[in-house]
């Protein structure tokens, strides 16, 4: 990749093929493009009866083309076309002041915040756990079943319960979806880090006990820059699960606020374009966050002396 | 305090057997470390000058409290080892397996000893052993007069192993600093100690770098650098250069014998080699598997401040030929 990217060779398709640009961005691109255009067909198919049947109650004579174009601009489609998603999006984001409560701003803030605190929680219980795995083998063994069990129910039938519960003692709002998300995310950090802790070479291991280093120095000496590998990857499993986390908190609370409560109205309305832009909304927050710990990654490698 | 006594009389018949040309294996296989037993005392009288070893010790050790060596009543009879019917047997699923076998062993302040021998006869296990690193199930070892923990606990050792075992996320300057961060060097004083042995081992200048940065021989200098930083008395090396190529090897061999005539540290050392053996040490020590145990104890009497050429010598090649007749000696027993 040493040619600059903008010099286009005036000789030819085959110099444009090797281009960076192309080489770079084609398979992506050509990608996007293919879903799209499946996403159209299938528009386009699952609402035809449904717009077919629109202009034959109402008796109007229709042709083909309108009859396309009808499945495109439905108002409660089963499924809406690409353009109608990506503008009510749009307007939902851009249209309203950030703290109304028809912006997805605001909603995509409530989600958000939730999903913050619980991915912290979570971090913190999951590190937690994982060192007092690797520093005992009776809690290895006693906690380590539990653990694989609390994930095996799932967080549906397990959400309605906890906000219950947490509700009777008190506790509202932010707090119980925070502890759903990080019920949902400290496994793989728990996994990952008791991966991670036992990381070091046996060698590195014997060189801190021939300085009778205390187990406290080995740890943070040792042990933990060696797991910070495994850290960044089970931090970026577990921010998406602890998004979802939180979506699926604000479902059985019957929330007013946030992406969950606007998926729940969508459902309620039939309001299909909702539905999607909500679903939008949190595609863009998940690829967000892990672009933060993505981001944070490389910059701790950089200090750490990953190779560049 | 101008001679270093060594108490070993059968290491003064081995010297007698080589200065007087005799040159033949002596078939000592079991009986050998019965006869260091100190108790009798026959004492060699080895014109090497204590005294050209003193003066560097005093200009490279900053903090002497961490170094007790020093005490100078206590100087002619110092071992700095002294292994007594060690043992060691390890549970493996196939049934016991003899690591050592009543190995004994007394290695006097400031001696060179290589451990040789094929794979497998303990020689790494003798290490760990006296670094303790693992515990023999019997006899005693004395370490500096201490037990092998208490020597441990009071970081009277630096160990280098087979690998640089560097710590990736630490610059070069820092993973020289991380023993004495464990140790609670002051800040000040870890910079100092820092540079002095990057000097040491020539790597002035990649103090910022990483160790992914340094070739394979450079990194294990870094890993000797570290071992010497705190200054212990006793540096316990497991085939350092085992990985590395014959010149890179020739040229560290060189530093590491004007190190230690420069510090006059006891070094324990194992090796696979052969000339290496007898290039760097002023004892050889020949050991067979299964069990491991000591067949031969070989007094290899170079100046101290030996070259490369030496190798050519008939002496050197004298000494080579006894060694690899105890290995073949060792091996033909196994079969």
């Amino acid at each position: 990749m040493t040619s600059s990217t903008f010099a286009l060779p005036a000789s030819a398709a085959g110099a444009l093929r090797h281009h960076p640009l192309v080489v770079r961005y084609a398979p992506i691109v050509t990608i996007v493009l293919a879903l799209i255009a499946i996403w159209y067909v299938a528009a386009v198919m699952m609402n035809l009866s449904l717009v077919r049947g629109g202009f034959e109650r109402e008796e109007t004579p229709y042709t083909v083309s309108e009859l396309i174009a009808g499945t495109m601009s439905a108002e409660r489609p089963l499924l809406p076309a690409p353009h109608q998603v990506i503008a009510a999006f749009v307007d939902s984001v851009f249209g309203y002041a950030p703290t109304a409560p028809r912006s997805l701003v605001y909603h995509s803030t409530v989600t958000l915040s939730a999903t913050l605190l619980g991915f912290v929680l979570g971090a913190l219980f999951g590190i937690g756990l994982a060192l007092m795995i690797v520093h005992s083998r009776v809690l290895e063994k006693s906690l380590l079943p539990w653990i694989i069990c609390s994930q095996m129910v799932p967080i549906l039938a397990l959400a309605p319960i906890f906000i219950v519960v947490l509700g009777a003692i008190g506790l509202q709002g932010l707090l119980p979806k925070s502890i759903i998300s990080a019920y949902l995310c400290f496994f793989p950090i728990t996994i990952g880090m008791v991966k991670g802790f036992t990381a070091p070479d046996p060698m590195q291991l014997d060189l801190m006990r021939t300085w009778s280093a205390t187990p406290r120095q080995v740890l943070a000496k040792l042990r933990w820059p060696a797991a910070v590998p495994y850290l960044f990857a089970s931090l970026k499993v577990a921010i998406t699960i602890s998004l979802i986390g939180a979506i699926v908190a604000e479902l059985p609370t019957g929330a007013e606020a946030g992406i969950g409560a606007r998926l729940l109205a969508g459902s309620y309305y039939g309001q299909t374009i909702q539905i999607w832009a909500a679903l939008l909304a949190s595609a863009v927050l998940a690829s967000g966050l892990i672009g933060l710990v993505d981001m944070t990654e490389r910059v701790v490698g950089l200090q750490m002396g990953a190779r560049p | 305090m101008v001679f270093l006594p060594i108490n070993i009389s059968a290491c003064a018949n081995i010297e007698r057997a080589i200065c007087s040309g005799v040159c033949h294996y002596l078939p000592m296989a079991l009986q050998m470390p019965k006869s260091l037993k100190p108790d009798t005392p026959g004492v060699t009288l080895r014109p090497r000058g204590r005294e050209s070893l003193v003066a560097p010790i005093e200009a490279v050790r900053m903090d002497k409290t961490a170094d007790a060596t020093a005490e100078p009543g206590s100087l002619p009879q110092r071992l700095a080892i002294d292994v007594r019917n060690v043992s060691l047997t390890f549970e493996t699923a196939d049934g016991k397996v003899d690591a050592l076998s009543n190995v004994s062993l007394q290695v006097a302040d400031g001696e060179f000893v290589s451990f040789i021998g094929p794979s497998g006869c303990g020689k790494t296990t003798m290490l760990r052993v006296i670094a303790d690193l693992q515990q023999p199930t019997a006899g005693t070892l004395l370490v500096n007069g201490m037990t092998a923990e208490q020597a441990r606990l009071a970081r009277r050792y630096g160990y280098v192993f087979q690998a640089p075992a560097l710590f990736p996320w630490r610059t070069i300057e820092k993973n020289l600093k991380l023993p004495l961060e464990v140790m609670g060097f002051s800040d000040s004083e870890q910079r100092q100690r820092a540079a002095r042995y990057l000097a040491l081992v020539n790597l002035t200048g990649f103090e910022r770098k990483f160790p992914w940065q340094l070739s394979g021989g450079m990194q294990q200098r870094v890993s000797i650098a570290r071992a010497l930083s705190f200054d212990p008395a006793l540096l316990l090396m497991d085939e350092p250069f085992g990985a590395l190529d014959e010149i890179v090897r020739d040229h560290l061999n060189e530093q590491l014998l004007q190190l230690w005539d420069k510090t006059g540290k006891t070094v324990l050392f194992v090796t696979h080699s052969i000339p290496e053996a007898v290039f760097l040490s002023s004892k050889i020590v020949v050991m067979s598997p299964r069990p491991g145990r000591i067949i031969d104890i070989i007094d290899c009497d170079f100046p101290r401040d030996r070259t490369l050429e030496i190798r050519e010598t008939p002496e050197f090649l004298k000494i080579a030929q006894r060694v690899r007749v105890g290995l073949r000696a060792g091996h033909s027993y196994d079969e």
